[in-house]
């Protein structure tokens, strides 16, 4: 009886190990077939087979040398410069917001948050004309630091998560400090910032991320002006019908070259990922 | 619902009444704060208030003025004069007027509108400091000063301090543009009537009434993408839900080996950004794509198979795409969660003979189902607005004759941008962005309602 129960869950457990295999195989395929178009040779978009006949770097090198019609080192610095400056004024504008709805008590504290809610519920670009046009009045399209005020322009109501974080903090510690006479202002400077490093991490991480991912607002701000596209709408111009036969390698090459770094930064955060999704949405 | 509003309005009155009062009982500083800003304030040694104070009312009146007023008064008919030759009386000529441009008209009057509030609330704000000086004078203390007012903005009212630029910004990049977003839909603002060349005007609900019955073609296209809309969401939420539980579940497994390496293998595909992976997928399934390239040379299909340019199939395969995309989401996000599951409940089962199907859906999907409700909510909501899986994949395709500007696999959102973006038909665009917050409101709603750690919230700190 007992042997045959494990000879079962064994046959059960190869049964599994094979599943997932196959599942990784489906998983893996694309980006497996992502990484060897990047270093493919031969020219053109499609091949009838799947690993390339000839491999070699000149995908990687051509990106950054021939830089006429698409200057991909241009907007790697564009994009860089545009997600460093995002970062830091998203970042600023999200602990504070979750600081201040987590921690202080004050009238408008409930419909604030109720308001935030509504707003959240409106497609994210219904209003991307109208921002548009607020910019243009300011005379600031088709520039980066449009770029940089509309990704961060919003950033206060992406509050949920870090404000989960805070709520976790116990209330005992800002009372002990306030007993000791510490400020507000300096129980968050003091206290509050230094034991909540995991989420500021979080933070300033998606912020810095968001820039490279998004390719809706870039092309309603930039429309034409190629010199201040960012990588992913670059990319994205790669694979039009005119261009994708010369240009399909090149565009693998550097779409390869942002992911490898997105996706280090992810799985390096994916926990604090997790506990600030199911944080907010999920009881238990 | 009514006694409610009875209330607020009572409130409201109280609180002018509150305000009647402080004319009545204040002084010569106060009762002249009325009328200059900052006097209160600025009489009692608070240098600095009272002069901010006297400039913003003075900008305000110099704004409303010289063009507040006329962007107020603009609101009324978005602008009266088209772009083209006038006559010119004085030279006998015609010459090329501007003319008005309906759409900075409307926007420059939401703001003003926005302004205007922001100064009465600086009026009320001026008045209350005047009226709380005398009182604090009349006491025998004095007024604040400057340094003690920071010191306050730092400590009990440090939220003021915090809260200023985000809500300026939001106001400034979310609710404005919004605001002026939702009064588009009551606009004939389209192709035709595009700002600066062509003046738009108010249509009130026409735009709606299209939409829901009038128009043959867009009402059509509005139900079936509504009816699309849902069931991509259905399915997708679901499907996901429940393929990625299982992958989980498979991975967690007493027994299984290399749990971390499965984990990895899975997490990398979703940390891959979605538009290189998602435009990826689409150039693998075109017409003439890899896959269709390798199947026929294998010899199993004749032509190709039409994955994302037969509308019914390109249905099919964006919700099995979905699928790549998702399954690892949910199986990141349920980990955690199915760890909890009493462990003895599954030794149980097992002795009273259930398998592991049986278990499935005895035990892990009811649980579940029990504790990630509101999740799975969220996940339909973020469903019905999922953007980049349809506009990457398909773009909306293949088009169809029966619809308005749409396609096949157009969810309401990707219609929404293709609206504004392409085909510049704002106004329409505007009324679906204000059905999808409807549909989005009513299931949110059903969220709170169910949720309790919004309740909980104060019990956790």
């Amino acid at each position: 009886m007992i042997k045959s129960m494990k000879t079962r869950s064994f046959i059960y457990n190869t049964f599994i190990h094979l599943i997932l295999s196959i599942m990784s195989v489906i998983w893996l395929l694309p980006i497996a077939w992502l990484v060897l178009v990047s270093f493919r040779e031969e020219p053109g978009a499609y091949t009838p087979y799947l690993i390339p006949k000839s491999f070699t770097l000149s995908n990687y090198t051509r990106l950054f040398t021939e830089t006429k019609l698409f200057n991909y080192p241009r907007w790697f610095l564009n994009t860089f410069i545009v997600a460093v400056l995002t970062c830091l004024i998203s970042t600023m504008l999200i602990l504070l917001t979750s600081y201040a709805l987590s921690r202080l008590r004050f009238k408008l504290r409930k419909p604030m948050m109720n308001i935030a809610l509504v707003l959240g519920m409106f497609p994210g670009f219904m209003s991307m004309i109208a921002v548009y046009h607020i910019l243009k009045a300011f005379g600031l399209t088709q520039s980066l630091a449009a770029l940089v005020l509309v990704y961060s322009g919003g950033a206060a109501l992406g509050y949920y998560i870090s404000k989960g974080f805070f709520d976790t903090i116990p209330k005992s510690i800002d009372e002990a400090a306030m007993l000791d006479g510490a400020s507000k202002s300096q129980i968050f400077w003091k206290i509050t910032l230094p034991l909540s490093k995991p989420i500021v991490v979080y933070t300033i991480l998606t912020a810095f991320m968001g820039p490279w991912m998004d390719f809706i607002f870039v092309s309603v701000i930039m429309k034409d002006n190629y010199r201040n596209y960012t990588v992913a709408l670059g990319l994205y111009q790669m694979l039009t019908r005119e261009n994708i036969y010369q240009y399909f390698t090149r565009f693998a090459a550097g779409a390869v070259l942002i992911a490898i770094p997105i996706t280090i930064i992810f799985i390096y955060m994916q926990k604090y990922y997790v506990s600030g999704i199911t944080g907010g949405s999920v009881k238990g | 619902m009514e006694s409610t509003g009875k209330v607020k309005s009572f409130n409201l009155l109280k609180k002018l009444g509150s305000y009647g009062l402080m004319f009545k009982k204040g002084d010569f500083f106060t009762k002249t704060s009325f009328f200059i800003m900052g006097f209160g304030s600025f009489m009692r040694k608070q240098l600095f208030a009272g002069i901010a104070l006297l400039f913003i009312q003075l900008t305000f009146i110099v704004f409303m003025s010289t063009s507040g007023l006329k962007f107020l008064t603009g609101l009324i008919k978005l602008g009266t004069m088209t772009q083209g030759k006038v006559w010119n009386e004085e030279m006998g000529i015609y010459i090329m007027s501007k003319g008005d441009n309906s759409m900075l008209f409307l926007l420059f009057g939401v703001a003003t509108i926005f302004v205007v509030i922001a100064f009465i609330y600086v009026y009320f704000a001026n008045i209350k400091l005047a009226y709380t000086n005398q009182q604090l004078i009349q006491e025998g203390k004095r007024p604040m000063r400057f340094k003690e007012t920071v010191n306050i903005l730092l400590d009990e009212k440090f939220h003021i301090t915090v809260l200023s630029l985000p809500v300026l910004l939001t106001f400034m990049f979310t609710i404005v543009p919004l605001v002026f977003m939702i009064l588009i839909a009551f606009t004939n603002f389209d192709a035709n009537h595009q700002p600066p060349g062509n003046l738009f005007t108010w249509v009130g609900f026409s735009n709606f009434t299209s939409v829901l019955w009038d128009n043959p073609l867009k009402s059509h296209t509005f139900s079936s993408l509504l009816v699309w809309t849902l069931i991509w969401a259905t399915f997708a939420t679901v499907l996901n839900y429940l393929f990625g539980m299982i992958l989980a579940l498979m991975i967690n497994k007493k027994g299984i080996r290399l749990k971390k390496f499965w984990r990895t293998i899975f997490v990398v595909t979703i940390a891959v950004p979605q538009f290189v992976s998602l435009l990826l997928m689409s150039r693998l399934l075109a017409d003439q794509g890899p896959v269709n390239l390798i199947l026929q040379s294998m010899g199993w299909v004749k032509t190709f198979v039409p994955f994302l340019s037969d509308g019914n199939v390109a249905r099919v395969t964006v919700i099995v795409v979905n699928l790549w995309v998702g399954i690892p989401y949910t199986m990141l996000i349920t980990s955690g969660i199915l760890m909890n599951i009493p462990v003895d409940i599954y030794e149980s089962a097992k002795i009273d003979g259930a398998g592991p199907i049986r278990q499935f859906t005895a035990i892990t999907l009811p649980y579940m189902l029990f504790v990630t409700t509101p999740y799975l909510i969220t996940q339909f909501i973020g469903n019905i607005n999922n953007f980049n899986v349809i506009y990457l994949l398909t773009g909306g395709g293949p088009l169809s004759l029966n619809l308005y500007q749409a396609g096949k696999t157009d969810l309401l959102v990707t219609w929404l941008y293709k609206l504004t973006v392409n085909y510049q038909d704002y106004a329409l665009a505007s009324t679906i962005g204000i059905f999808i917050f409807i549909l989005s409101a009513f299931f949110s709603l059903v969220v709170f309602n169910r949720s309790s750690s919004v309740k909980k919230e104060e019990e956790f700190q």
